[in-house]
């Protein structure tokens, strides 16, 4: 099976393992990412002024590349891109007058009407692939990883584009169950993670970090998985200077879902980015399961 | 009417140079038609053969409300064109040492923080008169791809009029000049055949030949000139010169 692939730009840069880990693992289930030949940025955040329709333009003209590729689905890793591309979707879907406004600026490209699907990972595996099929590829079973699922904000979040409930998902428990592993179900798990406040406002963030990470360790987590890059640079990449900071904090390795699929599927550890990941994250697994 | 125009017997076409109306012999491009027109230019006419850039020309037609564009040394008058040519419009180039560049996008990133302000509007591509995918390149920047963007800026020819209409206020086209200087030099690897080459002339390949040059009279130097072997219009890209 093919399916049209939209990356986003921090997959190419500073998140390259979720972008390899997840197109290793696809090619398991005989998924073909095909990448988008021509795109941009998905404007990263939905902005919220309801008479902004400037920042509706990127996320808009990739749903439009997608139509000109000729798909009516396309498949996201990242959560935000996921978020931001269905928000606006939805836009051109249900609200005529903004689409109107948007389609008669944009003449250059195909008018569009909000008629592509847009995927990310965890529902495509869901709805389209099954859990018993990603159960089935699995020959390294993550067996006792005891994983926190953080959600964060994006992939449940509004209700009309969330994957699931935004106060009690259980996607993410069930992709988990499926490899194998132990979800640790814990009440940070929809948390913010301080997103960009870790430009502006660090200590904002860290306290937000903080908050999650104690969270997912009480509840007996020893690694924590991402979809969000943001959410990974917080939890996973900065975790290291928040320890040396707050000394009641416990480690917790991080990853991306894509990681943790890749592996479960028998890919080489190895080429799947984890140097990119918390320090602990590589060493964790070949302690608990790639023994 | 200038009597070089009579005599060609040129039809005239009513174009508005800033706003203000000239009869102009229908074949010229807008900057022959300036001149033809009494303007005289000192600089913003460059190479006047379409690859420096200094000419770019923004014109409109009547009830079209398209900005239009072409390089004035190239684009042909058409009756009614509202036009202006824009020879300078500021962007900053940010100065980098080329030495102390790793050839990553951290590189532009750095120099240029502002190609993070793009939202993806499109006015840049419409804009260029070279048809370069400004907008697209950007984006291929902002991803880190400094081979896809080198590829799309390829054609630039640093007329500045992406520039102009930005309204992330970014200079495009001197970002992409830096993506293919540090692409160009270090992301890509060296040609064979030019290390060959540098090595063979510091080794001194080339000493006693110019040695011998500098005994020359100038008719000597004249005729070794105008005989040296000279590469034939056909040639196939194994052609080396009789000497080598």
């Amino acid at each position: 099976m093919k399916i049209c692939y939209y990356p986003g730009c921090t997959l190419k840069t500073k998140a390259r393992n979720l972008e390899t880990a997840g197109i290793e693992a696809m090619r398991a289930l005989d998924v073909e990412m095909e990448e988008l030949e021509r795109w941009n940025c998905c404007g990263v955040v939905f902005s919220l002024a309801d008479d902004d329709l400037l920042h509706l333009l990127a996320p808009i003209r990739d749903l439009i590349r997608v139509k000109d590729a000729g798909h009516d689905k396309v498949l996201t890793l990242c959560s935000m891109c996921y978020n931001t591309l269905a928000r606006s979707n939805l836009v051109m879907r249900d609200n005529e007058e903004k689409r109107d406004t948007i389609n008669t600026f944009m003449e250059e490209e195909t008018d569009y009407f909000g008629d592509v699907k847009v995927l990310h990972l965890l529902n495509f595996l869901r709805d389209e692939i099954g859990w018993d099929k990603v159960k089935a590829q699995v020959k390294v079973p993550l067996k006792g990883l005891k994983v926190a699922t953080n959600y964060g904000c994006t992939l449940t979040r509004p209700d009309e584009v969330g994957i699931d409930s935004a106060e009690n998902p259980t996607v993410f428990e069930d992709f988990l169950r499926a490899l194998g592993a132990e979800p640790i179900h814990f009440p940070g798990g929809t948390d913010c993670c301080g997103t960009y406040q870790v430009m502006d406002n660090p200590e904002a963030a860290d306290d937000a970090v903080a908050r999650i990470i104690t969270s997912a360790t009480d509840y007996g987590a020893e690694a924590i998985v991402s979809s969000c890059p943001l959410c990974e640079y917080n939890v996973g990449k900065r975790q290291a200077a928040l320890l040396e900071k707050k000394d009641d904090l416990k480690e917790l390795p991080s990853f991306y879902l894509t990681q943790l699929l890749a592996v479960a599927f028998g890919a080489d550890p190895e080429s799947l980015g984890f140097e990119l990941n918390h320090a602990g994250s590589l060493p964790l697994l070949k302690e608990k399961v790639l023994k | 009417m200038s009597e070089a125009a009579t005599d060609m017997q040129a039809k005239l076409i009513p174009i508005f140079i800033m706003g203000k109306k000239y009869e102009v012999p229908d074949s010229l491009t807008i900057m022959k038609a300036m001149e033809y027109a009494g303007y005289q230019f000192i600089r913003g006419c460059g190479c006047r053969g379409g690859v420096c850039g200094a000419c770019g020309t923004v014109y409109r037609k009547p009830g079209d409300y398209h900005i239009r564009v072409g390089l004035a040394c190239q684009t042909v008058v058409e009756a009614d064109m509202y036009l202006t040519q824009i020879p300078f419009y500021p962007a900053n180039r940010s100065a980098f040492e080329f030495e102390k560049t790793t050839g990553e996008p951290e590189d532009v990133f750095k120099a240029y923080p502002e190609l993070f302000r793009c939202v993806a509007c499109n006015a840049c591509t419409k804009v260029c008169p070279m048809d370069v995918p400004v907008m697209d390149y950007i984006s291929a920047i902002k991803r880190g791809d400094l081979k896809k963007a080198t590829e799309l800026s390829f054609d630039c020819i640093q007329c500045g009029l992406c520039a102009t209409r930005c309204m992330a206020e970014m200079a495009q086209y001197h970002i992409a000049q830096m993506v293919r200087r540090i692409h160009g030099s270090k992301g890509t690897p060296n040609a064979d055949h030019a290390d060959t080459m540098v090595a063979d002339i510091k080794a001194g390949k080339f000493n006693d030949e110019l040695a011998d040059l500098k005994t020359k009279s100038k008719d000597e130097l004249k005729e070794i000139y105008t005989s040296r072997p000279m590469e034939p219009a056909m040639a196939d890209e194994f052609w080396k010169p009789d000497h080598e």
